[in-house]
C-alpha cells in the first residue's frame, strides 16, 4: 500500500473497517527538545546530528521554558521546527531512508538547535517582553541554505540556518590552529584548499523586524510571492518586504478611536497559499474577513465576510468565548478556510459566507462544563488546527493530551492520544474515547477524570505524508501511518 | 494553570474568594451547585421574569443557569477582569472577552436596561444593590480610562505621521514602538475599582486580626485564636487561608499605586 494521499491524486480512505484511522497510525519517535541545562553540554559536540533519539528520550529533566509553543513543518517535510517558551526553536531532520534500515523512516532527529529570540526588558513601560515563541513559518527552499520566520510578541526574526562540511586549510598567515605566523618565517605562499570536516549545522540571523507592534503578535504568515510576509497582533496587521526591516505597511487596523469602544481583537491571520493579494484574518467574535490588497492600501474594509449565525438553543453567558476562532488556516489547495473555536473546526467555503460547508465536534461533551472551564481559564485556550497535504482530514487537538482527526470524506472520526505510557517505539495507537454518562466501558475515560492541564494546542502535518507531529507540554510526538 | 478536575462545577476556584458581601461569599463557597429538585423548579419560575435579552419565552431561558448562578458568575468575570488589569500588560484577547461576558451577565441581571456605558444600579434579585451599583460604575469607568490611558501612551510616543504624499501603498509605521499597559497607569485605574466601593466592601469583614498593634508588643503574645468576627460566623467554611488571601489580594492592590518597579 503506498502512502494514504498524495498531494495531486484523489485521497484514499483513512481506514478500513472499524473507525477513522483505527489500528492505521504508530509512534515512531517521542522527542524531548533539549533542556535548557544539557543544551551546555551539547555544545561540546561539534556534531549535533550525533545526538541520537535515545539521548533525548532519556531526558527526565524538563524546565517551563521547555514547554513547545509551535511546531511546522518545511515545504518539503524533511525538516520540522519547534520553538518553545525559553525562545529556543530546535530544528529536527528526517532520518535518510536507507535500504538497510527500512524501518527507521519517518525519525526525526535533532539538526540545529538556536536561542532565537531573549526576554527582553522595555524601560519606557517597565515592561518584561516574552521571549516565547508564539510562531515559526519556513520560507520555501530557493538554494542551499533554510529559512525560517520566528517571532515572539514583538519582534519577528528572520533565520537562516546552512551546513558546513567543508573549511578552509593551508593559510598562509596562520597556523593550524588559528595563530598567527611571524611573517619572517613565511618562505613559500601556498594555495589554501578546502577540506571536508565533520558536518556542523549553523544558524545565523538575517533580519530583525521590530517595534512595529505594539501588541502581542499572534500569526505571521509567508506571502505567496516569497517577498513579503504579514506580522498579525490583535489590532493591526502589518505587511513587511523580507529586505527592509526598518518600515512595515499597515494594512490592517481595528483598533477603535476610542478605546472604551473595543470589543474585538484580531486572534490569528493568513495569507491564500497561491493569491498573493488574498488574506484572511479571524476575531474574537467568530468572524473572518477576506481581504483583498488591490482593493485599497488599507484592509479595513473586506471582501467577504465569513460568519455563522448564532444557534438560539446554545446560546450562553459564554458564547462568545466558545466562538472565539483560535487558528485559521487555508486547504492547500486554496478553496476553502478551516477555523478552530474552543468546541469545533469549521470548514468554510470561499464562496459561501454564511455558514461553514462542515462543522466537527471536537469535545462537545464540555458544552455543559464551560462554566468550570471559564472558572480555571482553560475557556480561553487557543487550540490550532491543520489540514493534511490532500486537504482530506484535519487534525486538532483537545486535553487530557488527546487529538482528534476527522476524515472529510467518510465523515469519520477517530481520537487519539499523546501520552508517555503508550509510547513504545512503533506501538499502535489505540483511538481513545470519552464516556459522556452512562455506564463507562471498560476503556472510555469519564470527563469528569479528564486532565485539563495536558493539552495538545499544537500539531502539525507532513506537506505530502501521512506523518504528523503533536506536542505536548515539552514533549514532541512524531507519529506516522502503519504502512501494511 | 494547575491542572484541576472539574469536580466543583460552577464553583470558583480556591483563593478567589474575592468578594466581600458574605450572602455572596457564602454562596461562592458552598459545594457545587446542586439543589434539591423543587428547589430547581422554584428558580425557574422566578426566571421567566429575569429572561435574557428580554425575551421571556426564549427557549434558552428555560436552561438558563439560576440567577443566583449569574451572581457569583459575575463576581468571578470582575475578579477575572481585575486579574487581568493587574498584569503589567494584559492580554488584550482576554480582556475584551471578560469584558464583553462581563455586560451579558449585567445585562440578565438587569432586564429593565439596555446595557448603557454606565449603567444605573439596576434591580439585581439576591445580591446587594450597593455592591453592584459600586462595582458596576467602577467597572465601566476603570475601563473606560485604562483604556483611554492606553490609547494617550500610544499616541505620545509614536513617530511622526507620514507625508500626504507617500509613494508607496499602506501607511509605513514608524520605528518608535507605543506601548500598552504601563503600570503607573494602571495603578490610579484599578485603584478605581476597589476605591469606589471601598468602605461598604469591607464593612462587615472584621480585620482585628491583622491590625498591627496586635502583633507588635511582644509581651502581650500572641493572639492567636481569631476573634469571632461577623465573617467568621456567617462563613464557616471560611478559613484563614482564603482571609489570607484577601489581605494579600488588598495589598497588592495598594502596592499597584506606588511606583512599580521592573518586571511583569
Amino acid at each position: 500500500l503506498g502512502p494514504w494521499c498524495s498531494p495531486t491524486g484523489s485521497p484514499a480512505p483513512l481506514s478500513c473497517e472499524t473507525g477513522c484511522g483505527e489500528g492505521s497510525w504508530i509512534l515512531v519517535c517521542r522527542l524531548l527538545v533539549p533542556t535548557q541545562v544539557s543544551l551546555l553540554s551539547m555544545e561540546e559536540d561539534i556534531d549535533t546530528r550525533k545526538i541520537n533519539n535515545s539521548f533525548l528520550r532519556d531526558h527526565s529533566y524538563a524546565t517551563e521554558a521547555d514547554i513547545i509553543s509551535t511546531v511546522e513543518f518545511n515545504h518539503t517535510g524533511e525538516l520540522l521546527a519547534t520553538g518553545d517558551k525559553g525562545g529556543r526553536v530546535v530544528i529536527f531532520q528526517r532520518e535518510q531512508e536507507s535500504k538497510n534500515q527500512v524501518h527507521r523512516r519517518g525519525e526525526y532527529n535533532v539538526y540545529s538547535t538556536f536561542q532565537s529570540h531573549e526576554p527582553e526588558f522595555d524601560y519606557l513601560k517597565s515592561l518584561e517582553i516574552e521571549e516565547k515563541i508564539n510562531k515559526i513559518r519556513w520560507l520555501p527552499q530557493q538554494n542551499a541554505a533554510y529559512f525560517l520566520l520566528s517571532t515572539n510578541d514583538k519582534t519577528v526574526k528572520l533565520w537562516k540556518v546552512s551546513e558546513r562540511d567543508k573549511r578552509p586549510e593551508g593559510y598562509n598567515l596562520k597556523d593550524e590552529e588559528g595563530r598567527l605566523r611571524d611573517p619572517a618565517t613565511i618562505t613559500t605562499l601556498r594555495v589554501p584548499v578546502l577540506r571536508p570536516m565533520d558536518l556542523m549545522v549553523e544558524a545565523t540571523p538575517r533580519r530583525v523586524f521590530a517595534n512595529a507592534h505594539t501588541y502581542h503578535i499572534n500569526s505571521i504568515s509567508v506571502n505567496s510571492d516569497y517577498e513579503t510576509y504579514m506580522s498579525a497582533d490583535d489590532l493591526r496587521i502589518n505587511l513587511w518586504n523580507f529586505e527592509i526591516t526598518n518600515q512595515s505597511f499597515n494594512i490592517v487596523d481595528i483598533k477603535p478611536a476610542n478605546m472604551e469602544e473595543l470589543t474585538e481583537v484580531i486572534t490569528a491571520a493568513e495569507f491564500h497559499p497561491h493569491h498573493c493579494n488574498t488574506f484572511v484574518y479571524s476575531s474574537s467574535k467568530g468572524t473572518i474577513r477576506l481581504c483583498d490588497m488591490r482593493a485599497s492600501a488599507l484592509c479595513d474594509r473586506h471582501t467577504k465576510f465569513f460568519e455563522e449565525p448564532e444557534d438560539p438553543s446554545n446560546r450562553s453567558f459564554f458564547s462568545e468565548i466558545i466562538s472565539s476562532i483560535s487558528d485559521v488556516k487555508f486547504s492547500h489547495s486554496g478553496r476553502y478556510i478551516m477555523t478552530r473555536d474552543y468546541l469545533t473546526v469549521k470548514v468554510w467555503d470561499l464562496n459561501m459566507e454564511n455558514r461553514p460547508i462542515e462543522t466537527y465536534q471536537v469535545h462537545d461533551y464540555l458544552r455543559s462544563k464551560l462554566c468550570s472551564l471559564y472558572e480555571n481559564d482553560c475557556i480561553f485556550d487557543k487550540f490550532e488546527c491543520v489540514w493534511n497535504g490532500s486537504d482530506s482530514v484535519i487534525m486538532t487537538g483537545s486535553y487530557n493530551n488527546f487529538f482528534r482527526m476527522f476524515d472529510r470524506n467518510t465523515k469519520r472520526d477517530v481520537t487519539l492520544e499523546a501520552s508517555r505510557e503508550n509510547s513504545k517505539p512503533r506501538a499502535i495507537l489505540k483511538p481513545r474515547k470519552v464516556c459522556v454518562g452512562g455506564k463507562r466501558r471498560k476503556d472510555e475515560i469519564s470527563v469528569d477524570s479528564l486532565d485539563f492541564s495536558k493539552k495538545i494546542l499544537h500539531t502539525a502535518w507532513h506537506p505530502s505524508e501521512n506523518i504528523i507531529a503533536v506536542a505536548a507540554t515539552n514533549n514532541l510526538y512524531i507519529f506516522q501511518d502503519k504502512v501494511n | 494553570m494547575k491542572g484541576r478536575g472539574l469536580g466543583r462545577q460552577g464553583v470558583p476556584a480556591a483563593g478567589s474568594s474575592g468578594r466581600f458581601d458574605p450572602r455572596v461569599r457564602q454562596m461562592m463557597l458552598s459545594k457545587g451547585l446542586k439543589r434539591k429538585r423543587e428547589e430547581e423548579e422554584e428558580e425557574k419560575e422566578s426566571l421567566a421574569v429575569d429572561a435574557w435579552w428580554l425575551d421571556p419565552g426564549h427557549p434558552a431561558v428555560a436552561q438558563a443557569p439560576p440567577a443566583v448562578a449569574s451572581s457569583s458568575l459575575f463576581d468571578l468575570s470582575v475578579l477575572k477582569l481585575h486579574h487581568s488589569l493587574r498584569q503589567s500588560e494584559p492580554d488584550l484577547r482576554h480582556l475584551v472577552l471578560v469584558v464583553n461576558t462581563l455586560r451579558r451577565i449585567q445585562a440578565s441581571m438587569a432586564p429593565t436596561a439596555a446595557l448603557p456605558p454606565v449603567p444605573s444600579p439596576p434591580a439585581a434579585p439576591g445580591v446587594a444593590d450597593n455592591l453592584l451599583a459600586s462595582s458596576d460604575a467602577a467597572l465601566s469607568a476603570s475601563m473606560a480610562s485604562l483604556l483611554e490611558d492606553l490609547s494617550h501612551i500610544e499616541g505620545l510616543s509614536q513617530a511622526p505621521q507620514p507625508l500626504a504624499d507617500e509613494g508607496p501603498p499602506g501607511r509605513p509605521t514608524g520605528g518608535a514602538s507605543p506601548g500598552l499597559g504601563a503600570l503607573d497607569l494602571l495603578g490610579p485605574a484599578t485603584g478605581c475599582l476597589l476605591d469606589d466601593g471601598f468602605e461598604g466592601l469591607f464593612e462587615d469583614i472584621d480585620t482585628s486580626m491583622y491590625d498591627s498593634e496586635l502583633w507588635a508588643p511582644a509581651s502581650e503574645g500572641l493572639k492567636p485564636g481569631p476573634e469571632d468576627g461577623p465573617g467568621k460566623e456567617e462563613a464557616p467554611e471560611l478559613d484563614e487561608a482564603e482571609l489570607d488571601y484577601l489581605m494579600d489580594v488588598l495589598v497588592g492592590t495598594q502596592a499597584l499605586e506606588r511606583p512599580p518597579g521592573p518586571g511583569r
